[in-house]
């Protein structure tokens, strides 16, 4: 285990960086101001690995991997036989969380699997995204608390002084990262998916090549091609990045340093989530955003709250309206400077003067070299077409046979969870069962002290839709003062909103801010996803006292006329 | 989302606003308990109603039907940022959660009346907005005369009047002419996003600030070294949402808070007692004197036993008979707003001061002078009963206009009572107590006498006012047939 682990480290710093860096000039297709560009990790099965690695640390990976296999039933033991005259049912370009989602259940639908990876197993979520981001966010929430001395007191604690060992935060996320990337290999290697190194590109129709650079290309026939590749850091041109004062989010989860004063480029997922991890280290922190208010993509309503708690009250302050036209990296004895236009007029309109900037405008997707070219599809800004069901779309717009884009490459939704989501929902149609994903009832979160999370639509996205087709919107709230392991744990602070339809009872959206956000709102993606009404689900009972009394109270103020027939559809009689 | 701000530009003024106004400058009743009320009366204040009508306030909005009061958790805007039609200008707690309260109308935030973490009641004012800059100094200067200029969170810097005896509204408090993110000044100063924080708090002009920090930007500690405040140790930073931060940094010249005593603990005031606390910290710019008068009750208390069947109480007899000297002394019943003239108050309003569970009230018995003892004790009773439920109405606890305090039954002998902002005296009752008397002739009896101790503000009432007030004031007690007439 320790011998894997300061591999992979090394593997990944060094030539990674270079690499990187050629990748983003690459890319500069635009994608600044998607709100959804936070990367999660929704691990799916990932269990399968812990579940590998405990208690058999020192044995050997086969013997681990059986004893894991054989606790599954008996279809998922191996890897299936391809059809007849393919090298592989399946073949996943990419594997980061969408493709593991994908191989893992295609494996399970009996597929014979191949995934190829040019990089490391896990992607950005695991190697450069959400998974090493908790580790930072799990120690700036730590010390945060210790920070508050108000917070302290309430409950009688008192602690002299909280510090912290850079180096040691660092590890904490690279170990983290290490590890979650074993289980993600392990996972794969258990059920017998081959792991293809190299890059991986399109031949034609069902036919792809890997191979490293500099090595002989291996040319595989498979049925069905999922392309998942995922994405890149968006950096807008004018931007030089350094990699030291001028970052990405993928340098600055290595905590290389703690600038004093960071600017942040976009206040996104991503600019928020660092923003709350460098402040508790101690930086000051200057937002950029360019519209005129932070954190679009949020809920109107939880937004202003989100500002109020995670913003105001912290060593940060903002420009909005603005663009960062030009970021000079510090060098000669000068700061990082950075000049900022005016979003609408382009009129320059101030200069900055900073320690830092992290570049969180968004993310490109990483299409290049794919050979898209040979089954005639053209990317759009760098996005591969497809339509509902993950198929790709040519340039005639025509659905291209047996090839599928999951993932950030094809910029549905921006979110880990979404790309196994979708690839599960690929691995489905694939073997002949039509499926179509449900992106309203994909949850959300950002990983701030405290949590915001969401599924479904916004309340002036709802109000929209309701408008246009003619039902009505109403709006639902509770606060999280009102709940009693929130008071107890001195985290009053909060709000949980419903949007939902009071003719029929239907949940259109759920908001929450608050502690723990992030693990309540599956109670209400779920319903959404299993199109429960808030008349039925607010029977379900909640244990006491527990958070999760915020979403049953907010499902129980909801009010749905009480008229409703249980005919729900008009029937002729 | 949120309920809308209730502003409404402010009524063109009438003449007999005068007095109002005057309370408003004059802020709380002493003891009063929501230092918020007296915003009530800001509305009036207008000299000028042409330019007035520009100048809009902003008021505590009803966020459910069941809110009669709301507690201002925080203001998001700061006076002189300019506000847009929509936005989110403070955060209100009503019984249930916290709204953000949004304006209805563009405009500046000129003065914020209630600071953070107090009380208004809905209705009340709790923000005033201008239409332009020029009109923020005078919807300032409004703000101030309220006496209540402060956001409780903001360090009391401003609420400590200068040295010099100037007026108050003098106190600086340096406008923040330019917003942050534009300052094209000659010289770019370049300040950390919390030494901006820092700044505005403790209400320090930045451009006066030499950075010490890398390439001469203006640090945190910069701006608290300015301010005289020894650096929070670096823990107290980010995190804690803010309530009332208890960082208070006066200025230079006030001294360090003494250091706790380890294993003390600090609770901070309510509502009510931070009210009392501040009026009582205003009291100290009133010049008082007091003077004492020995009382015989013997008939008084003879009279008590007789009409107490009948409802009455000692503090309506109390009441009655100093309102009834102080129809004869019309000075000790008037008040000094500006220290330039005399208030005459038309009734008089004796308030009462109670002691109510951890803080203090002062219930009103308006026109103590005109109502019959039967009909004040009625009153008074149902004034007691709305107290203990919290539900005296503004008027009901800050239309005094001299203060009655009894702390005999307790066995206080004499004490000393300190005038509330506003009114022109105050009366503190001692015990009656069997005393030994000599008269001129020598002879020696028991009688009961109580000390009464009268504060006043020396600006209007002078020795002789007060003491002649006292004189007739024993004379009625002494001689109580008067009072149940």
């Amino acid at each position: 285990m320790q011998a894997s682990i300061s591999l992979s480290v090394s593997s990944h710093s060094s030539p990674a960086a270079s690499t990187k860096s050629v990748r983003t000039e690459e890319f500069i297709c635009i994608n600044a101001l998607k709100p959804a560009n936070v990367r999660f990790c929704g691990l799916r099965k990932e269990i399968l690995g812990f579940y590998a690695l405990k208690g058999f640390d020192s044995r050997p990976i086969e013997l681990s991997g059986r004893r894991s296999s054989r606790k599954l039933s008996a279809s998922l033991s191996e890897n299936g036989v391809p059809s007849k005259g393919f090298d592989y049912d399946l073949v996943i370009i990419g594997a980061g969380v969408g493709g593991h989602g994908a191989a893992l259940h295609a494996v399970e639908k009996g597929l014979k699997t191949a995934i190829i990876e040019g990089d490391v197993v896990g992607g950005t979520c695991v190697n450069r995204g959400c998974v090493p981001s908790k580790a930072l966010l799990a120690v700036s929430g730590r010390m945060r608390e210790f920070q508050s001395e108000q917070h302290l007191k309430a409950f009688g604690l008192q602690v002299s002084s909280a510090g912290y060992d850079r180096q040691g935060v660092a590890d904490h996320a690279n170990n983290l990262a290490s590890k979650i990337r074993n289980n993600l290999t392990n996972s794969l290697k258990s059920l017998g998916v081959d792991i293809l190194t190299g890059v991986g590109t399109i031949l034609g129709p069902q036919k792809v090549k890997y191979g490293k650079v500099g090595f002989s290309d291996n040319v595989i026939t498979a049925k069905d091609i999922i392309i998942a590749t995922g994405s890149v850091p968006y950096v807008p041109k004018g931007i030089e990045v350094d990699g030291k004062t001028v970052i990405t989010s993928d340098h600055a989860l290595k905590l290389e340093s703690v600038p004093e004063w960071m600017a942040i480029v976009g206040s996104g997922y991503i600019g928020l989530e660092f923003s709350d991890v460098y402040t508790a280290l101690g930086s000051e922190v200057t937002f950029i955003e360019a519209l005129d208010q932070l954190m679009p993509g949020f809920d109107p309503e939880i937004g202003k709250l989100a500002q109020r708690v995670l913003i105001n009250p912290r060593k940060i302050d903002y420009h909005t309206g603005v663009f960062a036209s030009k970021i000079t990296p510090a060098k000669d004895g000068k700061p990082v400077i950075i000049e900022l236009i005016d979003a609408k007029t382009k009129e320059p309109k101030d200069t900055l003067e900073v320690d830092a900037a992290l570049i969180a405008t968004g993310r490109a997707p990483f299409t290049k070299g794919l050979g898209l070219e040979n089954i005639n599809v053209e990317t759009q800004r760098g996005f591969v077409p497809v339509d509902e069901r993950m198929a790709v779309i040519d340039k005639n717009g025509k659905l291209v046979p047996h090839v599928y884009c999951i993932g950030d490459s094809n910029g549905k939704m921006m979110l880990a969870h979404a790309a196994s989501a979708q690839g599960i929902s690929v691995v489905e149609q694939v073997c002949g069962k039509d499926h179509v994903l449900n992106h309203l009832s994909i949850p959300a979160a950002c990983f701030t002290h405290p949590e915001i999370s969401m599924v479904g639509l916004t309340e002036p996205q709802a109000r929209e839709k309701g408008a246009n087709e003619g039902f009505e919107v109403s709006v639902a709230k509770t606060s999280f003062k009102a709940n009693t392991k929130a008071l107890a744990e001195n985290e009053g602070e909060g709000l949980a909103k419903l949007i939902y339809r009071p003719d029929n009872g239907e949940i259109l959206g759920v908001h929450i801010f608050g502690l723990h956000a992030a693990d309540l709102i599956h109670e209400a993606s779920n319903a959404i996803t299993l199109g429960t009404r808030i008349q039925d689900i607010k029977f379900a009972v909640h244990a006491h006292p527990t958070l999760s009394e915020v979403l049953d109270e907010l499902f129980k103020s909801a009010k749905v006329s009480s008229v409703s027939s249980p005919i729900k559809e008009p029937v002729a009689v | 989302m949120a309920s809308s701000l209730l502003s409404r530009p402010s009524p063109p003024c009438n003449t007999h606003t005068i007095s109002f106004s005057y309370s408003l400058a004059s802020p709380l009743q002493w003891p009063s308990r929501h230092s918020s009320f007296l915003k009530f009366h800001l509305r009036p204040y207008q000299r000028n109603p042409s330019v007035q009508a520009k100048i809009r306030e902003i008021f505590m909005p009803a966020l459910s039907s069941t809110m009669t009061e709301g507690k201002i958790v925080s203001w998001i805007k700061s006076e002189g940022d300019v506000l847009s039609k929509g936005e989110s200008v403070v955060v209100v707690e009503s019984d249930k959660a916290d709204m953000d309260v949004e304006t209805f109308y563009d405009g500046i935030l000129a003065a914020i009346v209630v600071g953070e973490g107090e009380t208004a009641p809905v209705g009340a004012p709790i923000g005033l907005l201008a239409e332009t800059e020029e009109e923020i100094a005078e919807a300032k200067a409004k703000g101030a005369s309220s006496s209540n200029t402060v956001p409780s969170s903001a360090p009391p810097a401003p609420s400590f009047p200068p040295p010099s005896p100037v007026s108050g509204t003098v106190s600086s408090s340096p406008k923040k002419v330019a917003l942050p993110p534009v300052s094209d000044g000659p010289r770019k100063i370049v300040a950390t996003p919390y030494a901006k924080k820092l700044a505005k708090q403790h209400k320090i002009d930045i451009g006066s600030i030499v950075g010490t920090g890398p390439f001469n930007r203006i640090t945190p500690a910069d701006i608290e070294a300015a301010a005289g405040i020894a650096p929070n140790s670096s823990t107290s930073n980010a995190g804690s949402v803010n309530v009332a931060s208890p960082a208070p940094s006066p200025k230079t010249a006030a001294p360090a808070p003494p250091p706790s005593i380890p294993g003390s603990t600090v609770v901070p005031f309510t509502t009510m007692q931070a009210a009392v606390s501040k009026n009582m910290f205003d009291s100290l710019s009133v010049p008082t004197f007091r003077v004492g008068y020995p009382v015989m009750t013997g008939a008084l208390d003879a009279l008590y036993e007789k009409v107490k069947p009948k409802g009455v109480t000692m503090t309506a007899l109390l009441a009655k008979a100093a309102a009834m000297a102080l129809a004869q002394h019309p000075v000790v019943n008037a008040s000094c707003k500006d220290g330039k003239n005399f208030t005459y108050n038309s009734s008089i309003n004796i308030a009462v001061a109670v002691a109510i569970n951890g803080g203090l009230i002062t219930p009103v018995l308006q026109d103590a002078d005109k109502l019959d003892l039967y009909l004040l004790s009625q009153r008074w009773k149902e004034l007691v009963d709305k107290a203990r439920a919290k539900q005296l109405q503004p008027n009901e606890y800050n239309s005094g206009t001299f203060t009655l305090s009894n702390l005999g039954m307790f066995g206080v002998d004499r004490f000393d009572a300190i005038l509330p902002p506003g009114q022109g005296a105050i009366m503190a009752v001692g015990a009656s107590k069997p005393t030994v008397v000599a008269d001129g002739d020598g002879f020696f009896s028991v009688k009961s006498k109580m000390l009464v101790n009268v504060t006043a503000d020396h600006r209007i009432v002078y020795g002789a006012d007060l003491a002649a007030f006292l004189q007739t004031f024993a004379k009625i007690v002494e001689n109580p047939e008067s009072l149940t007439l």
